[in-house]
């Protein structure tokens, strides 16, 4: 179906792009981050595929196995979706951006930046979108440690004798 | 009986200006919309016809230099905590402030482990009324403003006791 043909589209047309394994996982699809401009480009404009809805972008924090964006498309023209996941290193987040290719990236990518770090390379206006400019760190990620005090405030005011 | 009986004509009220001056100001105290989250729907409620605010005097304004009253309602995160000092300050003497609902009271829910919350608008600005709740009913909300009114009218502007 769907998956199997973006499967076939890709290995033809990007080959080496594919994070292949012995049993390909049924319901998504792992690709390198170096291909992914292209990639993203070649999903909205094959006339078969035609993945013109970018539904969500989301980040996921997997502790030692380092971290995964994943993108959900849909496709109004023919009503069929994939989910992509691509791993990122996780000292040097970075992969390319596709803010450009479907304009609701924006800030999708602006909210995964915002909460695990993860630089969009070419994202043209990359800031925190929900949290403050000057905090510190990455919330969403597991070694996340909450900083001591915003602007004077003291952070988690620990009520540990409340239980 | 007394000396200042029937020597006045009709329509002529003797007072003390001090308490005519906390009366005028226990009786229209105009109130700040700052709904942050769940709870402003409640807000919204309470101002809304059926339990309709202003037959108590109050009536919603959207500049905090035109408010008497701030009405704190909802989730204090940190980013908001700032402009909540900075609104805070903008306003005209006299200002009193109601914390509503468990959120702006203590951090409700994310009383522990929200990183993000300010647990309790009391850290930031004085607070002159909790109601407690999550969200407060209007009922309970009509009863901090008038508890509100109460202590408003019991100060003495003028010769700065309060009873
Ligand atoms: S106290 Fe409850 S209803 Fe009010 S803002 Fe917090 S969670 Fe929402």
């Amino acid at each position: 179906m769907i998956h199997e043909k973006v499967l076939k589209y890709l290995r033809e047309n990007f080959p080496g792009s594919i994070v292949e394994s012995e049993e390909m996982p049924a319901d998504f699809i792992p690709i390198y981050h170096e291909y992914w401009a292209e990639i993203a480009a070649f999903l909205r404009d094959d006339p078969d595929l035609r993945f013109d809805s970018l539904q969500c972008i989301t980040g996921v924090d997997l502790g030692e196995e380092g971290m995964d964006v994943r993108y959900n498309f849909h496709s109004m023209t023919h009503l069929h979706k994939i989910e992509i996941r691509i791993s990122v290193n996780r000292d040097k987040p970075k992969i390319p951006s596709i803010e450009q290719i479907w304009r609701i990236g924006d800030w999708f990518e602006r909210e995964v930046y915002d909460m695990y770090g993860i630089i969009f390379d070419g994202h043209r206006d990359l800031r925190r979108i929900l949290l403050p400019d000057d905090w510190e760190g990455w919330p969403l990620r597991k070694d996340y440690e909450t900083q001591e005090t915003f602007h004077g405030i003291v952070v988690p005011k620990v009520k540990e004798e409340w239980e | 009986m007394g000396l200042l009986e029937e020597k006045f004509e009709d329509n002529i009220i003797v007072a003390s200006f001090d308490k005519i001056l906390s009366w005028a100001r226990s009786t229209s105290p105009w109130f700040f919309q700052f709904g942050l989250a769940c709870c402003a729907i409640e807000l919204m409620a309470t101002g809304a016809s059926r339990h309709d605010l202003s037959r108590i005097g109050m009536i919603p304004r959207s500049s905090p230099r035109q408010a008497d009253v701030m009405i704190v309602a909802g989730t204090v995160t940190m980013k908001m905590a700032l402009r909540i000092k900075k609104l805070y300050e903008q306003m005209a003497d006299p200002k009193y402030v109601i914390s509503m609902g468990s959120c702006a009271t203590s951090g409700g829910p994310y009383w522990q482990y929200g990183y993000h919350v300010l647990k309790g608008v009391d850290i930031v600005v004085p607070v002159d009324v909790y109601v407690p709740g999550c969200p407060p009913r209007p009922e309970s909300l009509i009863e901090g403003l008038i508890k509100l009114q109460e202590k408003i009218l019991n100060e003495r502007p003028l010769t700065k006791k309060s009873a």
